[in-house]
């Protein structure tokens, strides 16, 4: 796949300043139709705050950012509440794990359907045959999603006594319950060990091709991106500094200066 | 080998636990030794005495650190909440022991009115006023993570409107109960909008704030609400006509309130576990998780505030109905305290936790009147031993469980 295909997402001279600092500046960039686009840089450069803004979050300060909704007309995501991105169709996770710690896993996922299904007040307390119907696909729909990502076990487990590795899969599973077009995900292998982080490569690329979803993800482990990157973009200081395929971005000088410093600047 | 390293943890226990007990000696002598005599012109010096706050002091400071230790370590709580876990899921699981409890509850329930005088029956009354609140403001506290300190406003709403409507208008009890409670969750969503961007302190301290407001409104402005004179000759829920006594107004109101915590219990029990209700502990756990997968947060924090106040309005029309007489006096801060309280030290997202930090709060303090100037002192120390040793509550929330077998689910609750 090449940056050639429609594009899901397009993000047009992005900008946000925090008082005095810019932490992004003029960053454009595009996610087209199923492709596992990557977000690198150095600490601090800027990259959570680059799916914050795209997620409302964060307000920026200026620029564009557009979402493609397979099948519907492209909408500007300025200015959405967060909650009305995830509606959009893009789902994040957290770099720093962000789960329901109190409730199981299966409620975690079942949070996420929130935005698809309906019922209210009136709903659960007479519990009419539209509310339990609603209920039970929500359960089978997030047991689905757990299967998917290996979880099943784990269903009435509270979220907050899995291992450090499941919790990762149970954030992607719980974005995936929003029925998104674009994964956001931030770290996704962070304080995972090597056999963990091949699953995750596994699982990512599985998502992509069963699912047919589109992902951009920002992540320090370079081997899980070179391997699993159709795209690399590449900030420091909230400067695009480089963009390309994994091989083009590997040779950039600005990119090794980067990540390196100035002693190996030759 | 082993036991060096456990006599210097013991003799590093004991010095702290002598310090304590020295430092407790140093604070109370003037107090407890020191005795003066102005009529004879005497120092007794009662030095006995010093020697009981030290050991005293010693012991409890030496348990205190014990139950602490051991706490830390894990070994009480996984204990305990395993037990908790296991006796719990049984009394729910298996029905030859939960059916007849259930029925054993449920005869008592119904027999109390005739096996006690009127007075216990009207005490017995209030508690279940408090678990009604305790039960809305647990939706609030409890499933929403909101910490509303100011939830005595919607009690006293609740109250005022069935008062001022009976007064005026002659409104009957049962058509004000709704109206009271819709009356309340208005003021809910009042109070909801400007504390939306709030939490945790900052929202305690608005919503302590906004129910003084409403008592000092109540106090001061006297056309409306007669002032601190309150409301009198508020009647009583109506009979469709039938002529009770006073004894058996009490008894009626007593079964109204069983009715009504039952239908509280329903209704909360349902909430907790419906797709409201998860939005409202995911709301608790994270609010920018929460956001992030989908969900309103102003709608969800609105809908908490109203539902919550709900609740307080209801009990509110019933205090109005029992006591026939208001004044802003019994809507004080110390009811929202002692509300929050129950919600606090039953379990937070616990019903049958509200419950039993209802009675126990309500009706410790009556039935120890027997023991007078200790009550209070025994009260506070019973909370402050709790909150250190089972900060989860009494009895911690329990989420549904649910079991698949291959691709088909069977829904199981417990």
């Amino acid at each position: 796949m090449t940056g050639t295909s429609s594009p899901v997402l397009e993000v047009k001279a992005l900008t946000m300043d925090f008082g005095g600092l810019r932490a992004l500046d003029d960053i454009t960039i595009r996610v087209g139709s199923g492709e596992i686009v990557a977000l690198i840089g150095p600490n601090g450069a800027g990259k959570t705050t680059f799916f914050n803004c795209i997620t409302g979050i964060y307000e920026p300060t200026s620029g564009d950012m557009i979402a493609h909704p397979p099948g519907k007309a492209a909408k500007r995501l300025n200015r959405l509440k967060p909650n009305k991105v995830t509606e959009q169709g893009l789902a994040r996770t957290f770099q720093n794990i962000r789960l329901f710690q109190k409730m199981t896993v299966l409620e975690n996922v079942m949070v996420a359907r929130h935005c698809r299904t309906r019922s209210g007040i009136a709903g659960a307390v007479f519990r009419g045959p539209k509310t339990r119907r609603e209920e039970q696909e929500m359960v089978e729909f997030s047991y689905r999603m757990l299967l998917n990502v290996g979880l099943e076990k784990y269903v009435n487990e509270l979220a907050s006594e899995l291992p450090y590795g499941a919790q990762r899969r149970l954030e992607i599973a719980r974005a995936m319950a929003t029925e998104p077009f674009l994964l956001l995900l931030d770290e996704p292998a962070a304080g995972m060990n090597p056999k963990e982080t091949g699953e995750l490569d596994e699982l990512i690329t599985r998502i992509r091709d069963e699912e047919g979803l589109s992902i951009l993800l920002i992540e320090h482990d370079m081997k899980l991106v070179m391997s699993i990157s159709d795209r690399i973009y590449v900030l420091d200081y909230g400067q695009m500094i480089a963009q390309g395929t994994p091989k083009q971005v590997a040779e950039n000088p600005a990119v090794i200066k980067a990540y390196l410093g100035e002693a190996f600047d030759a | 080998m082993e036991w060096k390293p456990l006599i210097r943890r013991a003799g590093s226990e004991i010095f702290k636990s002598s310090v304590a007990a020295v430092w407790f000696m140093f604070l109370t002598f003037p107090l407890m030794v020191i005795k003066i005599s102005p009529l004879d012109r005497t120092i007794e010096w009662r030095w006995m005495r010093m020697v009981y706050v030290g050991v005293g002091a010693f012991l409890l400071s030496f348990i205190w650190r014990y139950m602490l230790e051991r706490k830390e370590t894990g070994a009480e709580k996984s204990e305990a909440d395993s037990w908790q876990k296991r006796a719990g899921n049984r009394i729910r699981s298996d029905r030859m022991i939960f059916v007849p409890i259930l029925a054993a509850i449920g005869a008592f329930v119904i027999v109390f009115p005739f096996m006690f005088s009127s007075y216990q029956t009207s005490i017995m009354i209030t508690a279940l006023m408090y678990v009604m609140l305790g039960l809305g403001l647990n939706i609030v506290v409890g499933l929403a993570g909101l910490l509303d300190l100011g939830y005595v406003a919607f009690y006293a709403v609740g109250a005022y409107f069935y008062a001022l409507m009976n007064h005026h208008f002659g409104l009957g009890f049962w058509a004000a109960l709704p109206l009271a409670g819709a009356m309340a969750a208005t003021f809910g969503v009042l109070l909801g909008f400007p504390v939306l961007r709030l939490r945790g302190d900052y929202l305690a301290i608005v919503t302590l704030g906004f129910g003084e407001i409403i008592r000092l409104i109540l106090e001061n402005w006297n056309e409306f609400s007669f002032g601190p004179s309150g409301i009198a000759g508020i009647s009583r829920p109506s009979t469709f006509g039938i002529k009770l006594t006073l004894q058996e107004h009490t008894v009626y109101l007593y079964y109204i309130m069983i009715m009504l915590v039952l239908f509280t219990i329903l209704v909360v029990g349902r909430l907790r576990n419906s797709r409201i209700g998860r939005a409202w502990i995911a709301l608790r756990e994270d609010e920018i998780a929460c956001q992030a997968m989908g969900i309103d947060k102003t709608k969800t924090k609105l809908m908490a505030f109203a539902l919550g106040a709900t609740w307080a309005g209801f009990v509110g029309c019933i205090l109005a109905a029992k006591t026939t007489f208001i004044n802003p006096a019994s809507f004080t801060f110390m009811e929202s305290a002692i509300i929050l309280s129950i919600v606090v030290l039953g379990g937070m997202g616990s019903i049958v936790g509200v419950i039993v930090g209802a009675f126990i709060l309500i009706l410790l303090p009556e039935y120890l009147r027997a023991f007078s100037e200790y009550r209070m002192l025994a009260f506070g120390a019973s909370m402050v031993l709790i909150m250190v040793f089972r900060p989860q509550g009494i009895i911690s929330g329990i989420r549904q469980r649910y079991e698949f077998h291959g691709k088909a689910r069977e829904e199981v609750r417990t």
